[in-house]
């Protein structure tokens, strides 16, 4: 006797597209699929009819023509005559060289401020707060004009380093503060400086080296090996025995007045340190109050519990508290450096010609290809932030806690 | 006992009082000591910190205090100083109704922005206080956009009548179909209130109760900044909410669709959406659609916003234990009554910080509008102020002015979500 037995099975009816829970998702995603194709359908037959209206069509041909305009900070060889694509290459370099010096300046002011949002002193702490609460709740944009006034209005003009008893003098001697920018001093190779680099470079690969094999001794034999003067000394004192044996093959060309303005040296503009301060220090805000988060976030118990095994001060914060606290604070971290990158965008109000002012702003103005231009600089963006983000979630994951 | 007594020369037999500790110990001479001088590396930086901020002070007091708020240009400042430092915040005597109306909008109807902006505290304070403000209030928080925007726009009083009649025939429709099942209600209204709209765009409302209109473009100022912020983070919200759902879906098309969105626009500077608000949305509207650049603009804001808060919500609601999600479905609740009722609550109000760092972001990130040359706070400064004849070269105070007014308004925000994270707390800690 069987009692048992699978239900009537019901044959297909229409209504179960919508009733029925096993078709239903089917149905919704169809119909915002196809939604979806007719919005795109629809933008793009505009696109097609304003394009035809206006008698222009989609081309990337312009990127070969020339630009004919001159950009103000040439990593790379540039010139009026060069094309757009050169244009714009230089533009992506001007973006990446203010981006890392910013993320480098927030990291550094970052920590600092951080730490000393911790200190037992309340003069220190109630100033970084007051730095932390400024910066985060004003503008960058602000920031950066502030900033790019101030190189703009309060430095001296190149003149005033002029005659017996000048008005002002370079930093040093050597470093020029003007209102046209920052002259310091450019180095100039011999012959022989790529053997000091190289030399220099080798260095940084034994410290590596010194650092894992005092590791492993710890680890081996509980034999404790100082670490820091000897990282000092791998890392300088070879590449400076090298240079001078080679008679100092690395020389300094030194800015100098010259008619109406410094020639020689580097010209750092007005307009780069404008942005790069300024990202760095609005930047080094935010970054600031990720580190404080992180440093609390481990427990007190952990620093107590590094005490009562005995632990130093020193190494209760390199061997306990930091690394708990970097795993916390890195992911927000690598996230303030994209914001920053994503900011440096606003390069063109101070007239730093990165790849939005180059691309987005002169390129486009200039052919009319706003369609082409502007989709190239957001695909450059969205590079950068996925590329990013491809290494954030593989560091996640490298230091995700490993429980079971 | 008396043995004890005998052994030794002094035995105190009374408890002493209790004295207070050493004068170093206890007090502000404590606190200072501990504060400022508890070791040598503190000490040394409290003497630096000091020299700073002496320095700081003694170069920003004076500028301060001699500061000139009355003069019609640069060099009546000038000559009103002779030659002492001093701020010439005449500047801003003059020229404060451009900073925060824009220099185009009629002076004569200052009133009415500065209406809607004291509203503006009227509608949120039921949303912002909960507790404290009778939910009746609601009401008026729901008609406050259809108020501002006759405020600040003017013209005929049908056009924001009719767009809050479009949400009465959505709504009316909602409650008639949302028996059957949320998703017919939800749709079924939209398209009700569209209907409408679109047919009331036929009727000729010009000039019937009308006060005087004022132009989109002629907006600026901080009250273009306001506008900016308030609306789109306000139409954000929904939206983020409707993308984080989707996101967390288990349609994979839809995911899909939500997931290269969000990722698309937090990939890109905001400022190349304003671009292409600029520029490029002309190409994909039907030809001969002009619409003003600010309706462009919040509409790539909005979507901006939208995608930082959906990844804001979609973190509060992957912090939601499995167990919420399953207690709803054992209950028999559907997906969106789920949603509604129980996952929701929650979510938000684990988001609710991330939202407000979203939104003071946003509210910082509507100076960039400034780019696209639209006059806000900042494009008041660098465009009509900083190149008139008789402003030429003030810029210290005008940054000071628009840095307070962004400090007034984030720090606000930021310290009211503080508040109300200690006053949503349940946990007894």
């Amino acid at each position: 006797m069987t009692t048992l037995s699978d239900p009537p099975r019901e044959s297909f009816r229409l209504s179960m597209l919508l009733n029925d829970t096993r078709y239903r998702s089917y149905t919704l995603q169809f119909i915002a699929l196809v939604l979806l194709l007719l919005l795109f359908g629809y933008l793009a037959s505009n696109l097609v009819t304003n394009l035809a209206d206006q008698g222009q069509n989609i081309s990337y041909k312009f990127l070969g023509e020339p630009a004919g305009y001159d950009i103000n900070q040439r990593p790379i060889p540039y010139d009026s005559q060069s094309t757009h694509m050169r244009a714009a290459i230089v533009g992506v370099l001007n973006t990446l060289i203010v981006s890392v010096l910013g993320c480098i300046t927030a990291t550094i002011l970052g920590v600092l401020a951080g730490v000393a949002r911790l200190s037992p002193n309340w003069l220190l702490r109630k100033l970084m707060s007051v730095y932390v609460e400024i910066f985060r709740n004003i503008p960058v944009f602000i920031w950066i004009l502030i900033i790019f006034a101030i190189m703009a209005a309060a430095m001296p003009a190149p003149r005033a380093f002029r005659g017996e008893d000048p008005e002002a003098s370079p930093l040093f001697g050597i470093i020029a503060l003007t209102n046209r920018g920052v002259y310091i001093p450019k180095p100039i190779l011999e012959n022989g400086s790529g053997i000091v680099f190289a030399v220099f470079l080798l260095s940084i690969v034994g410290v590596f080296f010194y650092r894992r094999y005092a590791r492993n001794l710890l680890f081996n034999t509980g034999k404790l090996l100082p670490t820091f003067w000897p990282t000092l000394g791998i890392l300088f004192l070879p590449a400076l025995l090298v240079y001078f044996a080679l008679g100092m093959p690395i020389g300094w060309e030194i800015p100098e007045l010259k008619g109406f303005n410094f020639q020689g040296g580097v010209q750092i503009r007005g307009s780069l340190i404008a942005l790069w301060l300024a990202l760095g220090i609005y930047t080094g805000a935010f970054v600031a109050e990720n580190v404080r988060a992180g440093i609390q976030a481990v427990s007190a118990g952990q620093t107590e519990a590094a005490a009562a095994l005995g632990l130093r001060p020193r190494r209760i914060m390199n061997l306990v508290i930091l690394p708990q606290a970097l795993r916390v604070i890195i992911p927000p971290l690598i996230s303030q450096y994209l914001n920053l990158t994503k900011n440096s965008s606003l390069a063109i109000a101070v007239g730093y010609m990165d790849i939005t002012g180059t691309l987005g702003g002169i390129t486009l103005n200039q052919t009319g290809r706003a369609i082409e231009a502007i989709l190239l600089l957001m695909l450059f963006y969205l590079a950068i932030s996925l590329g990013i983000s491809a290494i954030m979630n593989a560091y996640n994951n490298a230091m995700k806690l490993k429980e079971r | 006992m008396s043995d004890t007594h005998a052994q030794f020369a002094f035995v105190r037999s009374k408890m002493l009082p209790e004295a207070p500790p050493p004068a170093s110990e206890r007090g502000a001479a404590k606190w200072v000591r501990q504060n400022f001088f508890s070791s040598t590396i503190n000490t040394v930086m409290t003497i630096f910190v000091f020299v700073v901020v002496i320095q700081i002070a003694l170069t920003v007091v004076p500028w301060l205090a001699n500061g000139v708020w009355s003069g019609s240009s640069l060099s009546d400042c000038r000559e009103a100083l002779a030659g002492e430092t001093g701020a010439c915040f005449a500047v801003l005597s003059e020229r404060w109704n451009q900073l925060l109306f824009g220099f185009q909008y009629p002076s004569e109807l200052y009133w009415r922005p500065l209406a809607a902006f004291l509203l503006l505290f009227v509608a949120i304070a039921p949303v912002l206080f909960q507790k404290y403000v009778p939910s009746k209030m609601l009401i008026f928080t729901a008609l406050y956009p259809f108020i501002a925007f006759f405020l600040i726009w003017g013209g005929s009083l049908l056009t924001p009548v009719l767009a809050l009649a479009g949400f009465v025939v959505g709504y009316f429709v909602y409650t008639k179909l949302v028996a059957q099942s949320f998703a017919l209600g939800f749709f079924g209204g939209l398209f009700a209130a569209l209907a409408f709209w679109i047919l009331s765009g036929y009727l000729p409302v010009e000039g019937i109760l009308a006060i005087e209109p004022v132009e989109s473009r002629e907006i600026g100022g901080f009250m273009l900044n306001l506008i900016l912020g308030t609306v789109c983070v306000s139409l954000s919200i929904p939206f983020g909410i409707a993308l984080a759902l989707g996101r967390q879906s288990s349609m994979p098309i839809i995911k899909w669709i939500c997931v290269v969105f969000i990722e698309f626009i937090r990939g890109v500077p905001l400022i190349t959406l304003l671009f292409v608000a600029n520029v490029v949305l002309a190409y994909f509207l039907p030809p001969g659609t002009n619409f003003d650049l600010i309706l462009r603009v919040i509409i790539m804001i909005t979507m901006f916003a939208s995608a930082y808060i959906a990844e804001v919500i979609r973190g509060g609601l992957a912090a939601l234990p499995r167990g919420q999600y399953e207690a709803a479905n054992s209950l028999g609740l559907d997906y969106a009554q789920s949603m509604r009722l129980i996952i929701l609550p929650q979510a938000l109000k684990i988001s609710i910080p991330g939202i407000v760092n979203v939104a003071v972001g946003l509210f910082k990130d509507t100076t960039l509008v400034s780019v696209i040359s639209m006059f806000d706070l900042v494009g008041m400064i660098r465009g009509p102020i900083s190149s008139s004849q008789e402003w030429n070269g003030v810029y210290w105070e005008l940054f000071l002015a628009a840095g307070l007014l962004f400090f007034v308004t984030c720090y606000g925000i930021s310290q009211y979500s503080q508040w109300l994270e200690r006053e949503l707390r349940t946990d007894h800690r």
